[in-house]
């Protein structure tokens, strides 16, 4: 049962900064064995440069970290897993086009006694591992590429455990997964459990917490916030220890000026995960999405910007019907977009700020056939006053070099070159510090009080909460309701995004 | 790096070499390499300097500085194109043959020139809109073309070239052409790449395609347009080519498209596409052939010459990795 041995694994005083941003300063954590201890926190608490420490991926720059009180340092992950530390982490790192079994043991093959691969050994000790996970469906000589996303996670526990994983670290295990198979995995968890495992689990989900946690740690702007047995805590708690302030202080929310109508539409369908989409934004207003994580709200984004154009559906913009069929379109009806993933689809981040600015609009920033240095100069410095953008070599510094938070204001900076009427925004402040988080919240706030009408997708739901005018919220790509700003709570939108699935699910 | 092209970038106090280096990267680091070959062979064998050898080194490799500036342009956009030699060849073959069969010089000329760009016009569709690497893409077309062209010759030479159709062996104002051609289109290129919306969208899809296309900027045309200004080049880097000696060989010059891509390579153009500059793809051409030529004049074997050039390949891509993992 929980707590009756020692810490299997500690961490005292850890501290780790990048680029002089201190990510996580003085924190104490431990986990024991037979304990599963959820960790919690916003994105950007410190939750996952605390699990990469665990993991061997970073060096913390202070603090020590004790196995079975005996002090030791990690170099690598290799370090960590000989010492019996394995991570199951979001993005699952199996190689597709190779079987369970060849998966499981990849890299530690059992050797026979000539030196090659003991394939036999591979498929019995796959084949019993697999078993013992209650995973009795899976054939070991099934590729990887074929199995499902709850049936790669079950593979991901088997090869932790074949490495005789003491400690199991699982980041948001269930964040891309159905709910039948939510349940399933948490059976695999306690079973993982009673053998003696030390869990260590990052999960936003409050209902997993309190039916498998025995401890929870939270984390906030990367210190400690405290740690507290699971009896000792209510969900009400824990989201006031996570925010540190109430929702109201947190988003200084200014009056809202609503216009007409300017964005409208109608029965938007692409894929699997943009199923009849229908609604409208009004000029001002801010628009809030929630739903979980694969709801389809990033993909009802990509398909309003064309970059996935619509199978069918109408969107009128001031009321004429019009096409979107490439970002290119988009851009020209005045439609903004700031993506989710900043390094993938926001930036080039080998050129500088003042080129960054500009990419959108560099037709217009030319005379002729030529650029007009001297207006693209002045626009970025504008920009970079404008939204507090702190780079030390100024318009000229490479964006690649600058943190999270200045990234995300250039790109948000990028867009608002292109003077959008519609602003759609996907999870603005992700993987941003504190302060730059406000900051970007002030200058949503501001851009909505212009008459820009915004669409903004987030998964933090004291942010959607905090700055939207109404919330709509997606499940399983389909639209399940949407609230006003003063219907909607933690309570009323957390129940829109998983009861209905529930119910779709049955359906 | 290349891209701190505004005055703004220069009010800083900083040494001058470093300024240099900032502004202008490898290419200065290039440039005062070849000055420094050039004082010291010229002091070990004060022929190195005669205006012969000079010639032989500028305007005998200018055909390999043109098509430079379109292979730069390719590796920019983050894409590849090892066809070039053959193509070279093909299209030398074609020039010389209507040159030959009297067609007017002008002719000869232009021909090789469209054929140029309607093939790499090919090539850009299929990588731009069936989503071909080029890598492969062109690697076929190496094929076809290298295949296709010993066919039809059997590998035969083409003589009796007319005297006016000879234009790499004229001079312009007493300089040779192949030299004003090279200077000409290597200034024109970099003032396309650096003042032209047209060239920062280059970069942009070179540096990251997926933002670079969701902030509206078309990559299927921009790739395509790339590769027919590629062929262009290639098509005038053909005419310097055929037009230098008396004859034209219908083979495809050996290693011709390595030696281009590797003039862009060590010119600063990175390997992955997003940085560099055309005029850094001519100085290394021009450093190449210098250094072959040094060799020769010092008396060390030519075929130290490849060994040398492959050192510097990989200290410029070296160089390129350390300076993007500053970066990322």
């Amino acid at each position: 049962m929980p707590g009756t041995t020692d810490a299997f694994i500690s961490l005292t005083g850890a501290t780790k900064s990048f680029n002089g941003i201190t990510v996580l300063k003085n924190v104490d954590f431990d986990v024991r064995p037979g304990e599963v201890h959820a960790l919690l926190g916003e994105n950007g608490a410190g939750k996952s440069t605390l699990i990469k420490i665990i993991s061997g991926l970073y060096t913390p720059d202070g603090g020590t970290i004790r196995i079975q009180g005996e002090t030791v340092s990690f170099s690598s992950t290799r370090d960590a897993s000989k010492r019996g530390i394995a991570t199951v982490y979001q993005e699952l790192l199996l190689f597709p086009e190779l079987t369970i079994a060849e998966n499981i043991f990849l890299g530690a093959y059992p050797k026979s006694n000539w030196g090659g691969i003991d394939w036999d050994t591979v498929r019995e000790r796959s084949r019993a591992l697999l078993d013992s996970l209650d995973s009795a469906e899976l054939d070991v000589d099934t590729k990887v590429a074929r199995l499902s996303v709850a049936q790669r996670q079950r593979v991901e526990i088997a090869k932790a455990l074949s490495r005789d994983a003491r400690v199991l670290i699982m980041d948001e295990p269930t964040a891309s997964l159905a709910e039948a198979d939510v349940q399933r995995l948490m059976d695999v968890v306690r079973a993982l459990r009673a053998r003696g495992v030390a869990i260590i689990y990052v999960s936003h989900r409050m209902p997993e917490i309190f039916a498998l946690a025995d401890r929870v740690t939270v984390l906030r702007d990367g210190a400690l916030i405290g740690t507290k047995e699971i009896g000792e805590v209510t969900e009400a708690s824990l989201v006031a220890m996570m925010v540190g302030r109430s929702i109201d202080q947190l988003f200084p929310k200014p009056e809202p000026i609503i216009g007409d109508v300017l964005l409208e539409v109608e029965g938007l369908r692409c894929g699997r995960l943009v199923r009849d989409m229908t609604f409208s934004v009004r000029r001002g207003e801010i628009l809030g999405i929630a739903g979980l994580v694969g709801s389809g709200r990033t993909e009802t984004a990509l398909t309003l910007f064309g970059i996935t154009p619509a199978e069918a559906g109408t969107i009128r913009i001031d009321g004429k019907t019009v096409t979107i069929r490439s970002p290119k379109e988009a851009r020209d009806l005045g439609i903004a977009y700031v993506p989710e993933d900043r390094g993938q689809q926001g930036l080039v981040k080998a050129m500088t700020i003042r080129q960054n600015v500009s990419m959108a609009t560099i037709d217009r920033l030319s005379r002729g056939l030529f650029i007009r240095f001297a207006d693209e100069a002045a626009r970025a410095v504008e920009a970079v006053k404008r939204f507090g953008i702190r780079a030390r070599g100024g318009i000229e510094q490479p964006v690649g070099q600058l943190s999270g938070g200045n990234q995300q204001k250039v790109v948000i900076a990028k867009w608002l070159e292109t003077a959008p009427r519609i602003l759609i925004l996907d999870e603005p402040t992700r993987g941003v510090d504190v302060g730059a988080k406000s900051e970007i919240h002030a200058i949503i706030g501001e851009l909505a009080r212009t008459g820009v009408a915004i669409v903004m997708i987030s998964s933090e739901l004291p942010e959607v909460l905090g700055m939207s005018d109404r919330v709509l919220v997606m499940n399983n790509g389909h639209l399940v309701t949407i609230l006003d700003r003063a219907e909607a709570t933690a309570e009323s939108v957390g129940a829109a995004m998983t009861v209905a699935k529930n119910r779709k699910d049955a359906a | 790096m290349a891209f701190a092209d505004h005055p703004t970038a220069r009010r800083s106090e900083r040494s001058l070499l470093h300024r240099l280096y900032s502004a202008y990267g490898q290419e200065a680091v290039i440039l005062v390499a070849m000055v420094a070959l050039f004082v010291i062979v010229g002091l070990i064998n004060p022929r190195f300097l005669s205006p012969e050898n000079l010639n032989t080194i500028f305007s005998g490799n200018a055909y390999i500085a043109v098509a430079a500036i379109g292979m730069a342009m390719i590796i920019i956009t983050g894409h590849i194109d090892v066809s070039v030699g053959a193509l070279i060849g093909v299209l030398a073959t074609i020039s010389g043959t209507l040159a030959v069969a009297g067609y007017p010089v002008w002719v000869a000329w232009l021909v090789p020139i469209l054929v140029g760009m309607a093939v790499n016009a090919l090539v850009g569709a299929m990588v731009a809109y069936a989503r071909i690497p080029s890598i492969v893409v062109t690697l076929g077309m190496l094929s076809i073309l290298r295949g296709g062209l010993i066919s039809v010759t059997g590998g035969t030479w083409i003589s009796n070239l007319p005297a006016d159709f000879l234009i790499a062996q004229k001079r312009l104002f007493d300089i040779p052409v192949p030299l004003v051609a090279m200077v000409v289109l290597t200034l024109l290129a970099a003032a396309w790449m650096r003042y032209f919306p047209f060239g920062r969208s280059l970069y942009a899809l070179g540096g990251n395609p997926e933002a670079a296309v969701a902030t509206g900027i078309p990559a299927e045309r921009r790739i395509v347009a790339v590769f027919v200004i590629h062929g262009f080049f290639a098509g005038l880097a053909t005419i310097l080519f055929a037009t230098q000696l008396q004859v034209i060989q219908s083979t495809v010059p050996p290693n011709l498209e390595l030696t281009i891509i590797t003039a862009s390579v060590i010119g600063g153009v990175s390997i992955l596409g997003g940085s560099g500059t055309v005029i850094g793809s001519t100085l290394a051409a021009i450093l190449f052939a210098t250094i072959g030529s040094a060799l020769i004049f010092t008396n060390v074997s030519a075929y130290w010459l490849r060994a040398v050039i492959g050192l510097l390949i990989l200290a410029t891509v070296l160089a390129d990795m350390l300076r993007r993992r500053r970066t990322r």
